[in-house]
């Protein structure tokens, strides 16, 4: 299935508009003809399980890797290597803790670290960098080294590196992966605050959308290589999903959060399965894997 | 100490600038060398050149003609067949015959013994006025490069995918800066010697960032390391007639040593003073190492 | 017939004394070097490997200023060395590259000081040469039977720690269940470590002593998977390797620049990388499937080591 069931084509004003396009590598096919669209101001969750496809399609509007077939837009125009409107963050930072860098020093790197060449620093400089230290609430530490930092604030101060070049288009790479889940919140509210102030249009990708349930407007959901894009309620459903899979899912909401499990078993984090009584073979062949997002966390009960 | 013109002779003067353009120009290089983990290139090239120097001896060829090319071969052979410099059976035994080699070089010609010395443990004498030119051309080239390149090879020193999508070539970065590694090497090993040039670009850096939190202060801050290591090695060499890469590396390590010192005492008197302002002392105080 | 022979082994070889020594010797360091080299590679140690053959200058250096054979005192740093390094741990860190980088530059700093101060005493010429690079024929009275025994009692050694050795490096956790005193274990395979790093260097120079260590058995780890017949490989790799250098070297004496030879350390290094290099195009069917696989131990491994993970039921 491709494309998104809500009907979305090339919008004028889309920030990001992909179309039709597949991804072949080594023989296999790692996506399948996929399209959505991104609205400035937007927070969009990119979902799916390790192996969907999902790193695949960052890479994709990146810019790092060319779709086979397809179409990429961002702003209009096509996508070329040095594109100034996407911002990327990355998940984490391989850097020892004596490196000598302050989250400052990464932060002015975001303006300028492509640059060759040698130029004075300006004051302007410095005023951009303060200014998005304090967006992202990182001003108390912004003189600590960038290796000391703890898992939270090390994002923040990649997040306003992929800021303060003022981007369109900010892509989060799993932030939510090694952060523990109050951590994990944070940076999410963060991100929402920042797309809708800043109108830019933030997609994040993750394996679990529950923590993003508050504040997601749109979902990108993949699996297997293919795409269902819209509004939550419009795609995380049992019809919508079991198409995506091509194999019979169910969309269950338990107490205010969401769990996809597969037609006749549901596995809980305890490591208990139950039988639903469906009677089906479970047999997944689309390589997608089923992540059942169960997160026993009181913090999102308490959110509903 | 000081006396008459004393180290400050004319026949001294090559070896002061020489060794002070060694001296800005090794730690820069070594600052990325660190900060990217590439110690093994630093251990590598060195050794590579020394075949170099030691061919070009044979061929009574000048010797920065062998080092540079022989430096410049292995640095751009690991950049593109190495995996950011490490370790590596292959690469080790190459090295290794490298060295072999270099002494096979040296083994034909008459000036065995002392040739293989200098060149492994450095020789601060024997700079002639015309490699002066050339080391400072070096030196120049490689500060210029280093100049241009610096904000692409940090960015993608320290986030190679956010350097990639933002438009930095992190293969060519790579290759331009092991260039500068290969010409600051030329310039370094004639110095302090194949074997020993790892000190003088790796430790004062390595002394800088226990220090300095920012990179240009880290930078500033290892050359003015390097060059006091260096001209207390010439000083000290001109006094005691003991070999001059004996005194680069020891004074080298012992910046690094005391900078170390400095950085764990500097951690555990935050954590009093953390724990003077309120937090719960015995919990803090259990924390103290 | 006769023709090929004499080209192969100049006139002398055979009667040759220096030969004699340097065959018995390049007969039996290698075959340690083959056996301690391959555990040393399936532990993940192969810059402690290197660090013990740097170091040993600095040992070789002092032994040479206090006029004892360097042999004694390259084992001597070697052990000392080998001690601290199993009390910091031989795991790759970052920072770790560093700081042991300047710990060896700085050693060897001091052993150019000490060789300096040897050259000036004027006691013994060529120091820094057959140090650093060897001198397979010009080993002095006792040096060799040392030698010799100090390597027999390693292979001892080492058959009698073979299978806990074997089982703590592939799996230190199984071992540990097991009743296998690990740590201890540790510490007695870097002092074999030691020792036949020791040999190497006086075999081969100290600087060229890792090719010796590590070469063989890299190569022999690259043909088979077994760990008993990769041993038996590798010590017959550098055996061989070590022979031909020697017939080389000696022949070289007739090659130009005439009278001087070239120096037999320069040929084993050089052969021993030429099997290695031979070693890859080995039928692919004997190097088994894929590539490259991380071994028991987390640490710097080869490019080409085994390729699966050795698991005890491969264990022999």
């Amino acid at each position: 299935m491709s494309g998104s069931t809500s009907g979305e084509t090339s919008e004028h004003g889309a920030v990001l508009d992909i179309e039709g396009v597949s991804v072949w590598r080594g023989g296999r096919q790692i996506l399948d003809e996929i399209g959505f669209a991104l609205e400035p101001g937007e927070f969009t969750g990119l979902i799916g399980s390790n192996g969907a496809g999902k790193t695949t399609i960052l890479r994709v509007v990146m810019g790092l890797l060319a779709p086979t077939q397809g179409r990429v837009l961002v702003e209009g125009k096509p996508l070329t290597r040095r594109h100034r409107s996407v911002g990327y963050v990355p998940q984490k930072l391989l850097i020892d803790p004596d490196a000598p860098v302050r989250a400052r020093d990464l932060v002015g790197l975001g303006l300028d670290g492509h640059r060759v060449g040698w130029r004075m620093p300006s004051r302007e400089r410095q005023r951009r960098t303060e200014e998005m230290l304090e967006a992202v609430d990182a001003s108390r530490f912004a003189d600590a080294r960038v290796g000391e930092l703890s898992g939270g604030e090390q994002q923040r101060v990649l997040i306003a590196h992929a800021l303060v070049g003022r981007p369109r288009l900010l892509l989060a790479d799993e932030p939510l992966a090694n952060l523990d889940i109050r951590s994990g919140q944070e940076i999410v509210d963060l991100l929402a605050r920042i797309a809708a102030e800043q109108q830019i249009a933030v997609l994040l990708s993750a394996h679990d959308m529950n923590p993003l349930l508050p504040v997601m407007d749109r979902v990108v959901y993949v699996a297997g290589g293919r795409v269902a894009a819209g509004t939550t309620d419009e795609v995380v459903r049992t019809e919508v999903l079991s198409r995506l899979y091509g194999h019979p899912v169910n969309v269950l909401h338990v107490d205010g959060r969401v769990l996809v499990v597969s037609g006749s078993h549901v596995t809980v984090d305890a490591g208990a399965v139950m039988d639903t009584g469906a009677g089906m073979d479970t047999g997944m062949d689309t390589g997608a894997g089923m992540d059942v997002g169960v997160d026993a966390s009181v913090a999102a009960a308490e959110r509903r | 100490m000081f006396a008459d013109a004393g180290m400050f002779a004319n026949y001294m003067l090559n070896a002061w600038e020489v060794a002070t353009i060694v001296a800005v120009v090794a730690p820069l290089v070594g600052f990325y060398v660190v900060l990217r983990g590439s110690s093994f290139v630093a251990h590598a090239v060195p050794e590579a050149a020394f075949a170099g120097a030691a061919g070009a001896s044979l061929l009574g060829l000048n010797t920065l003609f062998g080092l540079g090319i022989f430096a410049l071969g292995a640095s751009l052979g690991i950049g593109a067949f190495g995996r950011r410099g490490r370790h590596d059976v292959v690469t080790a035994l190459a090295m290794v015959l490298m060295l072999g080699m270099g002494s096979l070089f040296l083994s034909w010609s008459s000036e065995y013994a002392p040739e293989i010395y200098s060149l492994l443990f450095g020789e601060v004498l024997g700079v002639s006025s015309n490699e002066i030119g050339i080391t400072a051309v070096l030196g120049a080239i490689s500060l210029a490069a280093l100049a241009l390149l610096h904000r692409p090879l940090l960015l993608t020193s320290l986030m190679p995918e956010v350097a990639e999508a933002r438009g930095v070539r992190g293969h060519r970065v790579e290759m331009a800066f092991l260039a500068v590694v290969a010409l600051a090497t030329t310039a370094a090993v004639p110095v302090v010697g194949a074997l020993l040039m790892f000190s003088l670009m790796v430790g004062p850096p390595a002394a800088a960032r226990c220090l300095v939190k920012n990179p240009l202060g880290t930078t500033a801050l290892s050359v003015a390391i390097a060059l006091a290591v260096v001209w207390g090695a010439i000083a000290a060499s001109y006094q005691t007639d003991w070999p001059i890469g004996f005194f680069v590396t020891g004074f080298a390590f012992a910046a690094y040593v005391v900078a170390q010192l400095g950085r764990r005492l500097g951690t555990v008197r935050r954590r009093f003073v953390r724990a003077g302002a309120g937090a719960n002392p015995a919990v803090t105080a259990g924390g103290v190492a | 017939m006769e023709a090929l022979w004499h080209a192969l082994f100049a006139p002398g070889f055979f009667t040759s004394q220096p030969v004699r020594q340097a065959v018995l010797v390049g007969g039996v360091v290698p075959i340690v070097a083959g056996a301690v080299g391959v555990f040393t590679v399936l532990r993940g140690q192969s810059f402690a490997g290197h660090s013990l053959s740097a170091l040993g200058t600095l040992g070789g250096s002092g032994a040479f200023l206090l006029g004892i054979t360097p042999l004694w005192g390259i084992l001597t740093c070697g052990f000392a060395v080998a001690g601290v390094m199993e009390l910091a741990g031989t795991q790759r860190r970052r920072g770790r590259d560093v700081a042991t980088g300047l710990v060896l530059s700085t050693a060897l700093g001091v052993s150019a000081l000490l060789l300096y101060l040897v050259t000036m005493s004027g006691s013994t010429t060529g120091v820094t040469v057959t140090l650093l690079f060897g001198s397979l024929f010009a080993l002095s009275g006792i040096t060799v039977p040392a030698m010799t025994l100090l390597a027999l009692v390693c292979l001892a050694v080492l058959a009698l720690l073979y299978r806990p050795l074997l089982l703590s490096s592939v799996s230190p956790e199984l071992a540990a269940a097991r009743g296998v005193r690990v740590r201890w274990l540790g510490l007695a395979f870097l002092l074999l470590l030691a020792l036949a790093a020791a040999l190497c260097s006086v075999a081969v120079g100290t600087i060229l002593s890792t090719a010796l260590l590590i070469g063989p058995a890299a190569t022999a780890l690259r043909l088979t998977r077994r760990p008993a017949r990769a041993m038996v490989l590798a010590g017959l790799v550098g055996v061989v390797s070590t022979w031909i250098g020697v017939v080389l070297a000696y022949d070289s004496y007739l090659w130009p620049p005439a009278g001087k030879g070239w120096p037999v350390s320069f040929f084993v290094v050089a052969v021993i990388l030429l099997c290695y290099l031979l070693a890859g195009f080995a039928p692919a069917a004997r190097r088994g499937s894929g590539r490259a696989g991380p071994t028991g131990r987390a640490g710097e491994q080869p490019s080409s080591g085994p390729r699966e993970p050795l698991t005890p039921a491969r264990l022999r």
